[in-house]
């Protein structure tokens, strides 16, 4: 039976952006703990910690999220892991995720002047206390636009999940599109929330941008 | 761990596997020219004196970037024939690719036009060159210099990106992949040699891009 497109439709179509949501806020949560530590790791003055974190990044920023989503989703029960769509999907975001804000970071961190890190150790402080108090919190302000713009591309990216069959934001609009036969509606409508999740943080990151970016 | 790895039963599918490496380079060549140039048109109706283009190029500019190329190849591909406007997978990859492509381009060109100086054309026309002389001689090497790292990495984006068309069944390295998936069912397999061959294929243009950076853009030693 084919149905109209009503704000039933809608709705259905809106349901689906909590599991964006859910999922992006996920993936940037523990992307992000897991990328402080990439970050923390590419500028170590261990050279095999270095060599091995730039691998990592390298690789997740040489090849397509897709792929990275079906390596996990099939690779995991290879391992032995029956795992449902959900763990896949946020075990591949936050590999993802992890690889990019550790990028981002390390940028960051190497963007604070190396006279921040002198005055500390003649301060008599301590490593971790360096960097926790002195060099952290002046990296991540630099890096603040690029991280909600990675943001951004996040969210943009789990719509991705769709492929492998995970219902979020886009699959519950290719299923409205399939019982209404309205493409269309079912697709602006969909492009329509992304836009009003992306847009705002898109103008922050660029608000951000001109107040914290290193100038030149 | 009792999973048996066996690698061999991809050789068969060598020549079908480079073939899809080459639609995917050909086809984010295609998109990567088509949207360089769609971003010029639009960089500069961005700066045009009518409100209405300012209006467009900027709204298309947002709305692209702020919605997933997923959707967006959903919209061309399964939306726009309701409108009698039918595409191909092909050209439906092509158009998004491009479109996509565009946007992004267009943001990396304004940035390059910006870094200018305002006083670099006025130096120009002090020395008696020609609009066209001050363009080709004072202006075009350092706004290149400006964007060409980002318009390098927008062209490797674009070649991750083509994966995504897969889902229209265009033809390009994911679904040569997926077929090849559904006649060997060894899954894991087949990813991870599509996922090696992006990750070469991204490191070989990478390595080209950054030889013609030094080669071309790079200030004389003093």
């Amino acid at each position: 039976m084919i149905r109209d497109f009503s704000s039933i439709e809608v709705l259905q179509i809106l349901s689906g952006m909590q599991a964006t949501l859910i999922l992006s806020a996920i993936a940037f949560v523990c992307g992000g703990c897991a990328g402080l530590a990439i970050a923390l790791a590419r500028t170590s003055p261990f050279r095999w910690l270095r060599i091995a974190s730039g691998a990592y990044i390298d690789f997740f920023q040489g090849t397509p999220m897709l792929l990275q989503l079906f390596l996990v989703f099939y690779g995991l029960p290879v391992f032995g892991l029956r795992v449902s769509a959900w763990t896949a999907v946020t075990i591949g975001l936050t590999l993802h995720a992890s690889a990019y804000l550790g990028e981002i970071w390390r940028g960051g961190i190497q963007a604070v002047p190396k006279g921040q890190m002198e005055a500390a150790r003649a301060l008599g402080l301590g490593a971790f206390s360096r960097m926790v108090d002195i060099v952290l919190p002046q990296g991540m302000r630099i890096s603040l636009a690029p991280t909600v713009g990675f943001l951004v591309q996040l969210i943009k990216g789990t719509s991705l999940a769709s492929i492998i069959g995970f219902v979020e934001l886009s699959r519950a609009a290719q299923i409205v599109s399939s019982t209404t036969y309205k493409p269309l509606i079912a697709y602006s409508v969909a492009g329509l929330f992304y836009f009003a999740i992306c847009f705002p943080l898109s103008r922050l990151s660029a608000y951000l941008e001109s107040r914290f970016a290193v100038k030149t | 761990m009792s999973y048996q790895f066996k690698f061999e039963v991809l050789l068969p599918f060598w020549k079908e596997l480079l073939l899809g490496c080459a639609l995917s380079l050909w086809l984010s060549a295609i998109a990567v020219v088509l949207g360089f140039s769609l971003g010029l048109v639009t960089a500069l109706a961005r700066r045009s004196k009518s409100q209405f283009l300012r209006g467009a190029a900027l709204s298309y500019i947002e709305v692209i970037r702020n919605t997933p190329f997923l959707l967006q190849v959903f919209f061309i591909f399964f939306g726009l024939p309701a409108l009698g406007l039918s595409f191909s997978p092909w050209s439906a990859a092509i158009l998004a690719l491009s479109l996509n492509c565009g946007a992004f381009s267009a943001e990396i060109i304004r940035a390059g036009i910006d870094a200018i100086p305002r006083g670099q054309f006025d130096a120009g026309a002090a020395l008696g060159l020609t609009p066209l002389q001050t363009f080709r001689d004072i202006i075009l090497k350092p706004s290149l210099r400006v964007i060409y790292p980002a318009l390098s990495s927008q062209f490797i984006l674009a070649l991750l990106t083509t994966s995504i068309v897969s889902s229209i069944s265009a033809e390009e390295l994911t679904s040569v992949a997926q077929s090849i998936d559904t006649v060997t069912f060894r899954s894991f397999e087949i990813y991870i040699v599509a996922t090696l061959l992006y990750f070469m294929m991204a490191t070989i243009l990478s390595t080209i891009f950054k030889i013609i950076d030094r080669a071309c853009f790079s200030y004389p030693m003093k």
